[in-house]
């Protein structure tokens, strides 16, 4: 007993003493299993968030904003393996975190459960959603647990691209035709309110956050972090010329900060029961993908044993 | 249904003269697709110039609840650094 409290002292010494955890080192369990939690469900945001996109690889307008998608969701399956392979090191294999986020079990961040309807939200997509997980993203690069520190410097650096194409994108319609401004600022309206959701519950909302602040797993609340989200892409948006659509945004000169509306976290809520607009289509594709590339797996396997026969 | 491939440790030399670094680590059936992995997941923006994969449970490491044990030998010898020796302000080149 006093041995455990021992050694959860030491490991909160060493935290705060901003020291790495590293796999190997002894760590409460409550800890490896908040952050297995955390980055897998990371991990799976990574390659869920792959299907949206994805959708709009072959519809293109032009073979610059083909190549530009194509290199940005690659990146994001590198991201999603980057991320499985910190998880790993925690003791969770791959097979594991792939059975729960197929049966339906995982959780993945709630945007990537709405539809992709017309090319402006790739757009949108790009700088509202990457930035928002930038914001989220960049301190956990400071993260206690080293593994998953050293891949998020590697997903921050890739992210910066993600975010400028879509601005550019959103950039050359908000300032093209009125038919296109249209198609631009319709889609700022649908994906808006989605990406305030992505960091999360409000602090009072939040029981588990407290915690992780401690660990320094997490290094910002939510809140803060939302209003961090708000200040720039007022003014962004202003650049772009359209309209955030939240009437109650205004410049609060006392705080320093934009002003902003609430968040309907009913709809949030739903979301994550699974009932979004596209939970059940996008666990579909996934079971789809795994299910119809199991011949691949296996005949990779059986190669491979084959060759290794032949040269022994 | 266990179906995991191996996994692979994977370093990168990012520019000629400078030794290879760990960057990571993935699942491969040999060192064949290891390595071709590797340069499509670790390689996209020119990261590299030269890719060892190793499997992983090929690597041997040091226990960390042992480390103060296992680094002992080497904290009180002071003397094998050059601040432990005197010289005068004035010789220069030293
Ligand atoms: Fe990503
Ligand atoms: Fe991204």
């Amino acid at each position: 007993m006093t041995q455990l409290l021992q050694l959860e002292d030491r490991f909160q010494a060493r935290i705060d003493a901003e020291q790495k955890i590293e796999p190997k080192d002894w760590m409460p369990d409550a800890y490896r299993k908040t952050l297995i939690r955390q980055i897998s469900q990371h991990a799976h945001s990574e390659i869920v968030g792959m299907l949206p996109e994805g959708n709009w690889i072959t519809r293109a307008p032009s073979l610059r904003r083909k190549v530009a998608l194509l290199a940005k969701v690659q990146d994001e399956a590198g991201h999603g393996l980057y991320l499985y392979a910190a998880a790993e090191t925690l003791g969770v294999s791959r097979d594991q975190m792939y059975e729960e986020l197929h049966a339906g079990k995982a959780k993945y961040s709630s945007i990537f459960n709405y539809p992709t309807l017309s090319w402006a939200d790739i757009g949108a997509v790009g700088w509202l959603v990457d930035g928002a997980a930038i914001m989220n993203q960049v301190p956990l690069c400071k993260c206690s647990f080293g593994p998953y520190a050293r891949a998020m410097v590697r997903v921050c650096k890739e992210e910066s691209f993600h975010q400028r194409q879509g601005f550019e994108i959103m950039m050359t319609l908000a300032h093209g035709t009125p038919a296109q401004h249209k198609m631009a600022q319709e889609s700022l309206n649908r994906w808006w309110w989605p990406s305030m959701m992505m960091f999360g519950p409000n602090d009072d909302a939040s029981p588990h956050s407290a915690q992780s602040m401690r660990w320094k797993i997490k290094r910002y609340s939510n809140d803060d972090l939302r209003q961090k989200f708000v200040d720039v892409m007022a003014e962004q948006a202003a650049v772009l010329g359209l309209t955030i659509p939240d009437p109650d945004m205004h410049w609060n000169a006392d705080r320093g900060h934009y002003d902003f509306g609430t968040i309907d976290w009913k709809e949030f809520d739903e979301i994550l029961r699974g009932n979004g607009p596209c939970n059940k289509e996008r666990l579909d594709a996934r079971n789809k993908a795994w299910n119809d590339g199991a011949w691949v797996r296996e005949a990779a396997t059986a190669f491979a044993a084959k060759r290794k026969s032949a040269t022994a | 249904m266990n179906t995991e491939f191996p996994l692979w440790e994977v370093f990168i030399r990012s520019h000629g003269g400078l030794q290879h670094k760990h960057v990571g680590s993935l699942h491969a059936v040999d060192a064949t697709m290891a390595l071709e992995n590797a340069r499509d997941v670790y390689t996209r923006r020119q990261e590299g110039v030269s890719i060892w994969v190793v499997p992983s449970n090929a690597i041997t490491a040091s226990d960390p609840a042992d480390s103060d044990a296992f680094f002992e030998p080497a904290k009180d010898k002071i003397y094998r650094h050059p601040t432990f020796y005197q010289v005068p302000d004035n010789v220069k080149h030293m």
